[in-house]
C-alpha cells in the first residue's frame, strides 16, 4: 500500500472572477505533519475544504485515503477529522455533553465511548471542567475540546484550520506537543497556519500565496534552499537605512526586528555584505553580519513580487 | 440507512439546549397564553355600543323616547346631543362618534303614518306614508359598524305606541348550529391554535437551523456523518412537543376562560394538529435552507404569518374572498387547519370528514421535507 494519503493534481477552485486555488499539486506522506503557510486569503482554507470533500473542485483530482473526491466525501467522514478555524461544537452544551454528542454523531458504541471520552478528558487536560458549558472556557481549553472532539473517533487524517490562533504561546507548545502524540499513535495531519513557529514544526509545508503553491519541503530544506543571503545591519537611524536600501538592484527585502535592520539579497551576488557596504557608505557607523535564514525569509522570499 | 442513534443525539442535543434557553421557553408557553388571553377578550364580531350623536329637531317626548328604545337595543351609546346635522357631520369626521341619529321636526307624523307601528296597511308607493321616521348618518368606511347601524334599519316601533308588539312572521327559520350564543371567542379560540403554530412553529425551526450556520456548528456538522434527513429530523421532535403543549394552553384555557367546548374526538385532534404542526415545521426548514440569517428567517416567517392570518379564514370568513385569493390562501396549511380544527373542536367532525384537508397536509408535509432535505446539502459549494 502507498504511503501518500493526500495528493493533488492541478487542483483549482475559482469563485466567479477570483481563483482562489490554482493549479495545486501536492503529494501529502503518512505519519507527516504537512503545513500550509500563508497569509488571509491565499486559499489555506479552501484548499482543505475541497479535501474534505465540502467543496468541489472547478478542476483537478483529488485523492484522499486512496479515494476520488468529493465523491467519496461521505464514506471518508469517518476516517477524517476536522477542526474548524473557529469553536463549532456548542457553547451551550457541556464539556462532556459536546463529547458524549461527537460519540453519538461518529456511531462509537456506547460502552466503548465512556471509556474514549474518559481517556480524553484526561489527555487533554479537561477533567476539572467536564461540567462547564463551552461557551464559558478559556480559548485555550475550548481548543482542547475541539481537538478532543475532533479525534473521539481516532480518524487517520486530521484537517486542522488555523488550529491555535486563539490561543497563548503556552498553550499552543503544549497543543503541538499533543498533535506530535497523534502523529506517533499513527495520525497524518493537515494544518493550515500564519505563524512562523509553528509552521517551522510542521514536517513538511507548502507556502501558498494567491492559491498558488510558491515552495515545498521541510522548514530546513526550504530554508537551505533559499535563493537569498540574509545579512542583519545594526547600528544608529535604521529606518533611514532601510529607506536609503528600499528599491535598490538585488534587495529582495528589508525589515526591522527590534535594533537591527535584516535584509534579503538575491544570492547571485556573490559578495553580499560588501555589496551592502557599499550600498550603505552614507552610514559609516554601522556593523553588517551574515546570518542563517529562517522561516521567516524563507516566507518573504517565497512571497515577493507580484503572482509569478 | 438512517441512524436512529444519530437523530437521537440531535434530539437530546437540542433538548439540553432548549433547557438552557429560558428565553425561548418561556416564549412558548406566553406567547399562547397572552395571545389567547388578547384575542379571547379583544376580538369580538359583535358590535355592541357604537358612540352616536343625536340630532333631536323635534324635541318631543316622543323623540326623546324614540332615542331611548334605539340606545336601548345597546347596538348604540350616545355619547353627545348636537343641534345641527351640520354639527353631527363635523364630529363623525373628527371621529368622536361613528354614526349620527337625526329626528326631524316632524317625527310624530312620520311616525303616523309608518308601517312599522303596524296601525294599517301602509301603501309604499305613496311618498308621504312611506317616508322613515328619522334618519341615521354613519361613517360607512367600516364595513362591520355600518352593517350594525343598518340592522337598526326596521326595528319594530311599537313600543314607542305602548302597543304590544305586532307578531312578525320570519320568512326563513334559522337554526343556528355550534356556536347558537354568537360567541366569537367559540370562533376564534380553534383558529388562535393555527395562528399560533403557524409563527412559532416556522420561526423556532427555521431560527434552529439557521442559528447552526450562523454559530459556526454547521461547518462542523457537516464534517460528520451526520445526513441531512437525521438533522431535520432530530431537530424538529422537539418542537412538535413544544407545539402540542401550545395546542394544549390554548385549548385548555379556551375551554376554562371562554367556555369554548371541545366536542369532538381528542384523537381526531391530536392527529389533525401534529399534521398542522409537522406541516407547519417542514415550511421553517425549507425557510431555514434560504435564509442566511436569523433575521431573514424571521422576515420570511412574516411572509407567511401575515396571509395565515388575513387569509386563512381566521378572521375574515374565506367564502367571503374572491377565488384568485382563495386559490393562493389554500396553499397555505393554516386555511386547512383552521377549517380541520374547527371542524373537531366545535362540529365533532371525524377524520373521515376532514379527509381532503388531512391528505392535503400530509402531501404540503412530505414535499417541505422533501424539499429542505435536497436544498439542505452537506457541501459549501
Amino acid at each position: 500500500m502507498s504511503d501518500i494519503v493526500v495528493s493533488t493534481q492541478d487542483l483549482t477552485r475559482r469563485f466567479g472572477e477570483n481563483t482562489a486555488v490554482n493549479n495545486l499539486d501536492l503529494e501529502i506522506r503518512t505519519g507527516q505533519i504537512y503545513g500550509f503557510l500563508g497569509p488571509n486569503g491565499c486559499g489555506k482554507t479552501t484548499t482543505m475544504r475541497m479535501l474534505t470533500g465540502l467543496l468541489t473542485p472547478s478542476s483537478g483530482a483529488i485523492s484522499v485515503l486512496g479515494r476520488s473526491m468529493p465523491e467519496a466525501a461521505e464514506p471518508l467522514k469517518n476516517e477524517i477529522g476536522y477542526m474548524t478555524q473557529i469553536f463549532s461544537y456548542y457553547r451551550d452544551l457541556t464539556v462532556l455533553e459536546n463529547l458524549r454528542f461527537a460519540a453519538d454523531i461518529y456511531g462509537i458504541p456506547a460502552k466503548s465511548a465512556a471509556g474514549r471520552i474518559d481517556e480524553l478528558l484526561h489527555t487533554y487536560d479537561l477533567t476539572a471542567n467536564v461540567h462547564q458549558l463551552s461557551g464559558s472556557m478559556s480559548g485555550g481549553q475550548r481548543q482542547k475540546l475541539a481537538l478532543a472532539a475532533t479525534v473521539l473517533h481516532r480518524p487517520k487524517l486530521l484537517f486542522l484550520d488555523e488550529p491555535t490562533s486563539a490561543v497563548d504561546p503556552e498553550t499552543r507548545r503544549t497543543f503541538w506537543e499533543q498533535l506530535f502524540d497523534l502523529v506517533d499513535q499513527g495520525a497524518t495531519m493537515i494544518v493550515s497556519t500564519h505563524f512562523m513557529d509553528e509552521a517551522e514544526r510542521c514536517h513538511r509545508l507548502a507556502i501558498l500565496q494567491h492559491g498558488v503553491k510558491k515552495a515545498d519541503g521541510s522548514p530546513r530544506q526550504l530554508m537551505d534552499d533559499l535563493q537569498a543571503d540574509v545579512v542583519e545591519v545594526e547600528g544608529p537611524d535604521l529606518r533611514k537605512v532601510k529607506h536609503a536600501l528600499v528599491g535598490q538592484p538585488k534587495i529582495l527585502s528589508t525589515a526591522q526586528v527590534g535594533s537591527r535592520l535584516r535584509v534579503l539579497v538575491d544570492k547571485s551576488e556573490p559578495q553580499p555584505v560588501e555589496m551592502l557596504r557599499g550600498q550603505l557608505a552614507a552610514f559609516p557607523d554601522l556593523s553588517l553580519t551574515p546570518q542563517r535564514p529562517n522561516l521567516e525569509d524563507v516566507f518573504v522570499s517565497a512571497t515577493r513580487g507580484p503572482e509569478q | 440507512m438512517i441512524s436512529p442513534r444519530r437523530i437521537a443525539a440531535v434530539l437530546k442535543k437540542e433538548l439540553l439546549q432548549l433547557r438552557r434557553d429560558r428565553m425561548t421557553f418561556a416564549m412558548v408557553i406566553m406567547i399562547p397564553l397572552i395571545q389567547l388571553l388578547l384575542f379571547g377578550y379583544a376580538i369580538n364580531t359583535n358590535l355592541r355600543h357604537v358612540p352616536v350623536a343625536l340630532v333631536d329637531e323635534s324635541r318631543t317626548e316622543l323623540s326623546r323616547t324614540l332615542a331611548q328604545i334605539v340606545q336601548a337595543t345597546q347596538v348604540v351609546t350616545i355619547t353627545e346631543e348636537l343641534t345641527t346635522s351640520q354639527e353631527a357631520e363635523r364630529a363623525i369626521t373628527e371621529s368622536r362618534v361613528r354614526a349620527a341619529l337625526i329626528i326631524p321636526r316632524d317625527v310624530s307624523q312620520r311616525l303616523a303614518r309608518s308601517p312599522s307601528v303596524g296601525l294599517g296597511l301602509a301603501d309604499t308607493t305613496d311618498q308621504t306614508s312611506s317616508r322613515p321616521v328619522a334618519h341615521w348618518i354613519v361613517d360607512g368606511s367600516d364595513t362591520m359598524v355600518a352593517s350594525a347601524i343598518k340592522s337598526l334599519r326596521t326595528m319594530p316601533l311599537t313600543e314607542l305606541l305602548k302597543q304590544a308588539p305586532n307578531r312578525q312572521v320570519p320568512t326563513f327559520e334559522v337554526t343556528l348550529y355550534f356556536n347558537p350564543e354568537q360567541r366569537s371567542a367559540v370562533n376564534i379560540v380553534p383558529g388562535l391554535v393555527g395562528v399560533i403554530l403557524t409563527m412559532t412553529m416556522i420561526l423556532f425551526t427555521s431560527a434552529a437551523i439557521v442559528r447552526e450556520r450562523e454559530r459556526g456548528n454547521m461547518e462542523m456538522l457537516i464534517n460528520t456523518p451526520i445526513k441531512s434527513i437525521e438533522l431535520m429530523i432530530g431537530k424538529i421532535i422537539p418542537y412538535i412537543f413544544l407545539g402540542l403543549i401550545q395546542v394544549a394552553i390554548i385549548l385548555g384555557l379556551g375551554h376554562v376562560l371562554f367556555d369554548v367546548p371541545i366536542n369532538g374526538g381528542l384523537g381526531t385532534l391530536l392527529v389533525v394538529t401534529l399534521l398542522f404542526i409537522i406541516a407547519s415545521l417542514s415550511l421553517g426548514l425549507v425557510i431555514s435552507t434560504l435564509a442566511q440569517n436569523q433575521l431573514q428567517s424571521m422576515q420570511m416567517t412574516i411572509f407567511v404569518l401575515l396571509p395565515s392570518i388575513l387569509m386563512s379564514g381566521f378572521m375574515f370568513p374565506f367564502d367571503g374572498m374572491p377565488q384568485p385569493v382563495q386559490m393562493i390562501a389554500q396553499i397555505l396549511p393554516a386555511t386547512h387547519f383552521m377549517d380541520m380544527i374547527r371542524g373537531v373542536v366545535l362540529r365533532d367532525a371525524s377524520l373521515y370528514e376532514l379527509r381532503w384537508g388531512i391528505l392535503w397536509m400530509i402531501g404540503f408535509a412530505a414535499f417541505g421535507l422533501l424539499a429542505a432535505t435536497l436544498r439542505f446539502k452537506k457541501r459549501l459549494g
